[in-house]
């Protein structure tokens, strides 16, 4: 199979995913045999098809049909798009296996409804992922919202149904208020909207018209989640934990991120960001979220609540690092996707298996569960060192580029935010494990059999820790992948 | 017509050189035959056909007009400019396909939806003045003279108010009442714009109106003549705030009326309006000496913004997609008011997308009429699971109307804001976009309705709409998704007929 056909194949395939789940809605054990082999494919398909291609320098392409013209929905895979796409697939597989657990576990609902609704926001992840141009990005961030709204408001609740609101309102608001008016401005000023090494704005905008530009597409992809924009994020905390896993490490956040860097690099093109400055005040911005959602984090004491304010600190790290606009950076923020994915996910899988196994939502009442649930924990432990980003574990990495791609554009107060961040994360993320392991249970109830019951939601923390320290070790192969990216 | 006389040419060909005047000359026909017939079920086929076939005519006559250029079909064989032109082109054909297309669609529901609103005793009454409103608007598109577009202009009216008038609640009454004042008031204010031109020119011929009005001086007679038919058609075309007669109308009217009407009488209207100030009057008069930009302009982005903001509080579905329609005719007034290629092709594809969009919504509430015998949006609550496929076509219906990427709302968003961004026009731009976000509020709502609240306890069993109106509400559905995707005959068409609306403005092409 030709590479540029695996494209086409892999954006359609979590789409018939969705179909099969629908076919085999009242059997649920088929349901989740299909979505599991559709995720499992998928992945394979990404990662031995596409992935070799675009690592010998190919740029597999297909053009679906032209909109209008100068603008088709197409897709072309680049470096960038390659890892974002193996990071959704692959996770795809585990949160699937997670949510069986979760959602038998506790007897929810319309569960068929929630798996079609999940392939099909995985269908629009691949679709941003490997889109060819700002117009199919649009898209497919648009199917991604749609798709996920019906998993934030699951349980139906009047609470449930706010956040919705919140979460639609904000997502479509930005999105359609901003994205697409920058979307089409680009259009209007360089004739496509293709993503093209080095941008397509040079030459084409001065600075002022730039910054503008800029933060159209900066506060318009909502799923970044940059301050003021991020208050959909906690408020999505009322889906049940595999969404949230989901939401948080794969489709949507980093939909949100991943279109902001590329779009850095491929529309605006880091040299022209460099040259002209125009991306500075989006470094303030950035740091500004990423400083300010690490102390409200401090001060959660929900779990998922927390973790959520984490999330929105550390999206920050991959725009800052777009926002710097040097390649290191760049290539940082690029990896940061992968490891922060990897890394957050673990931690939201720990949230949801110990909500299963013990109805425990807050940080306070986790008094000695540690010794409860020993893997469990183990994997947070793991989790949250990869999201500190201490060796050896991934997120080690990405930290690294960006600290250096900060010093490599002489932004030393960029640097000094890094740090900070660091010690902030540590601050919000080990209290919990410390309360876990080192205080005494309070209501006297022992064994680890809630680890043994749910075993579906304890494995998959444990597998994406396991991730967090392959990573550490794997990164190499990242960023020689993302060095495509920067073209160097 | 002329070359009608000459012997070589074959029934065929003597049939499409009719055409013209065939497609006005059919369903006025039909209307009294209706009368005579009386028979519901008869009647109602005779329409049918009559229809069908009238589509079959503006395909025919679009592939001419876009592959040949514009046809002139001179009636009775006398020359104009003093004999009467029926005059096509790109634009105004494009028109006719989407006039006979949305009659035809509406009317093969029929059957289903009028008799759950209609006492079958008038059903023979309505079909005659479905076709007299759809003679008007086809004679209104393709007239090629300024006082046969009144005429016809008066016919589709008359018989819209009786369309109106027919709904099952007395309030239809008041509301068909109330059309009719507002709207006698608008055909007289256009009426007396025609009157000054010809007495400014002495013609009637549009093209000939257009070579003439070069020659003479902008004078304040002429001003006032363009003011007339600009207020009269505005009117018509229901731009806020003229348009408040709509929501009532379209309220009350069954709902098959509603959707037959929003999807072409207003379009027509623009389209007539459009026709005025770029052929016969030309955009240097109205839009530099008149500067019609400054009144109207204000006018379509308040639309746009208190029409989709009062849609958001209406308890009744109906009265909704009315108030949302008001708001969608200030995107095409805007489109117009830029005078730009990108401007108008947003405009004139956004009358055909509306079309789409707007029927299959009203075509939905038929279905709601007919099943539920309701369209308050709380009788909807968990309906999304009872009537699967209308409420799926309404989420089409709706996403559209917001402009959510791969439906024909976004085609049209696109090329609007394509415009503003051109014009420099970034208030106008602005607008736009919250008004899709408006939209997005007031679609949502429903949704959520729909699909995200449980039925009440009380609630009878309810059955998924009958075939007979799944399937056109169906076809208009994909349509605005498959119009949203390829855009050869839909934004393409559209861009044409602005360039030729455009090449044309003073001389005609």
């Amino acid at each position: 199979m030709s590479a540029s056909t695996a494209v086409g194949l892999g954006v359609a395939w979590p789409l018939l995913g969705a179909v099969l789940v629908l076919l085999f809605g009242r059997r649920p054990n088929l349901r989740e045999t299909a979505t599991l082999a559709t995720a499992a494919s998928l992945f394979a398909l990404v990662a031995t098809v596409i992935l070799p291609a675009v690592s010998a320098g190919e740029r597999p392409r297909v053009e679906v049909v032209e909109v209008i013209a100068g603008v088709a929905l197409a897709f072309e895979v680049e470096p960038l798009g390659m890892v974002f796409a193996l990071v959704a697939s692959g996770l795809w597989f585990v949160t699937t296996m997670f949510s069986i657990g979760y959602m038998r576990g506790e007897n929810k609902s319309d569960q068929t409804r929630f798996y079609v609704c999940f392939a099909v926001a995985i269908f629009g992840a691949l679709g941003v992922a490997f889109a060819a141009n700002v117009f199919t990005l649009f898209v497919f961030y648009e199917v991604i919202t749609l798709s996920t709204f019906p998993l934030v408001t699951h349980d139906g609740t009047e609470k449930a149904k706010r956040a919705g609101r919140k979460y639609l309102g904000i997502l479509m608001g930005t999105s359609i208020g901003f994205l697409l008016f920058a979307l089409i401005w680009t259009y209007r000023l360089a004739g496509t909207t293709d993503f093209q090494p080095g941008g397509i704005l040079a030459g084409k905008a001065d600075g002022g018209i730039l910054i503008v530009l800029l933060a159209l597409y900066a506060f318009g992809t909502g799923k970044a989640a940059l301050m003021p924009f991020h208050r959909w994020l906690p408020a999505a905390m009322v889906a049940p934990t595999p969404v949230s896993a989901l939401l948080h490490a794969v489709a949507v956040v980093k939909a949100g991120v991943f279109t902001v860097l590329k779009i850095l690099v491929y529309v605006f093109g880091l040299d022209l960001l460099s040259s002209t400055g125009a991306s500075v005040w989006l470094t303030w911005v950035a740091a500004f979220t990423l400083l300010s959602s690490a102390v409200i984090a401090l001060y959660q004491d929900n779990l998922k609540r927390r973790l959520a304010y984490s999330t929105i600190s550390q999206l920050s790290y991959i725009v800052l690092g777009a926002a710097l606009a040097t390649p290191l950076a760049a290539i940082g923020g690029g990896m940061h996707v992968v490891m922060h994915a990897f890394g957050k996910i673990t931690l939201f899988f720990c949230a949801g298996a110990v909500y299963v196994g013990t109805h425990k939502t807050e940080i306070s009442q986790m008094h000695g569960l540690g010794r409860r649930m020993p893997w469990t924990f183990g994997a947070f432990l793991v989790g949250s060192l990869s999201v500190i980003g201490l060796p050896p574990l991934g997120g080690s990495w990405s930290k690294w580029f960006l600290a250096l791609g900060a010093a490599d554009g002489g932004s030393q107060v960029m640097l000094a935010v890094l740090m900070v961040s660091s010690l902030l994360s540590i601050g919000y993320l080990m209290p919990v494990i410390g309360k876990a392991f080192f205080s005494s249970a309070v209501d006297g109830e022992a064994g680890t059999g809630a680890e043994r019951r749910h075993w579906l939601c304890v494995l998959p923390p444990v597998v994406t820790a396991a991730g967090c320290v392959a990573l550490f070790f794997g990164a190499d192969a990242i960023f020689r992948l993302l060095r495509g990216m920067v073209g160097s | 017509m002329s070359a009608g006389a000459s012997e070589a040419l074959s029934f065929a060909e003597r049939f499409v050189a009719q055409l013209p005047a065939l497609q006005v000359v059919v369903p006025m026909l039909a209307a009294p035959l209706c009368v005579l017939l009386r028979r519901p079920r008869a009647t109602w086929l005779l329409a049918l056909v009559v229809c069908w076939g009238s589509v079959v005519m503006s395909v025919l006559l679009l592939q001419q007009t876009l592959s040949g250029g514009p046809i002139s079909y001179h009636e009775g064989g006398w020359e104009p400019p003093w004999g009467i032109e029926i005059r096509l082109d790109a634009v105004n054909s494009f028109v006719l396909l989407i006039v006979s297309a949305i009659s035809a669609l509406v009317l093969t529901t029929a059957p289903r939806s009028l008799a759950a609103e209609v006492s079958k005793k008038r059903h023979y009454l309505f079909y005659a003045a479905y076709l007299l409103c759809m003679t008007g608007l086809l004679g209104m598109a393709s007239a090629g003279d300024a006082f046969n577009v009144f005429v016809f202009l008066e016919i589709s009216s008359l018989a819209s108010y009786t369309m109106i008038a027919i709904g099952p609640r007395r309030q239809a009454l008041l509301a068909a009442f109330r059309y009719l004042m507002v709207g006698t008031v608008g055909g007289t204010l256009f009426l007396l714009g025609v009157g000054m031109l010809y007495a400014t020119t002495g013609t009637l011929n549009m093209v000939d109106l257009a070579v003439r009005l070069q020659e003479v001086e902008s004078s304040r007679t002429l001003l006032v003549a363009l003011a007339c038919i600009v207020a009269g058609l505005s009117i018509k075309l229901a731009l806020f705030p003229l348009g408040l007669w709509l929501p009532s109308a379209y309220t009350f009217a069954p709902a098959m009326v509603s959707a037959f009407l929003a999807a072409t009488a207003t379009k027509v209207a623009f389209y007539v309006l459009v026709r005025f100030v770029f052929n016969v009057f030309g955009p240097e008069l109205a839009f530099g000496d008149l500067q019609l930009d400054a009144v109207v302009l204000p006018l379509a982005l308040a639309a746009m913004l208190i029409s989709s903001s009062v849609a958001i509080f209406q308890q009744d579905l109906k009265r909704l997609l009315a108030f949302s329609s008001l708001a969608q005719i200030g995107y095409m007034v805007a489109g117009l008011c830029f005078a730009s290629l990108a401007g108008l092709t947003g405009g004139i594809v956004h009358l055909f997308n509306h079309a789409l969009m707007k029927c299959c919504l009203f075509l939905v509430t038929a279905c709601l009429v007919l099943r539920l015998g309701s369209t308050r949006i709380d009788d909807l609550r968990g309906l999304g699971r009872r009537m699967p496929w209308t409420m799926a076509a309404f989420v089409v219906g709706g996403l559209s109307l917001v402009g959510v990427p791969l439906t024909v709302g976004f085609v049209s968003k696109w090329y609007l804001v394509l415009a503003a961004i051109e014009g420099e026009g970034w208030l106008v731009a602005a607008v736009i976009l919250v008004s899709s976000l408006l939209a997005l509020i007031y679609v949502w709502r429903v949704v959520e309705v729909a699909y995200f609240q449980a039925p009440p306890a009380d609630a009878a069993e309810v059955d998924e709409a009958p075939w007979g109106l799944l399937i056109p509400v169906w076809v208009l559905a994909g349509a605005s998704i498959y119009f949203g995707l390829f855009t050869e005959h839909s934004a393409a068409v559209a861009k044409q007929a602005a360039a030729v609306l455009l090449a044309g403005s003073g001389g005609g092409p």
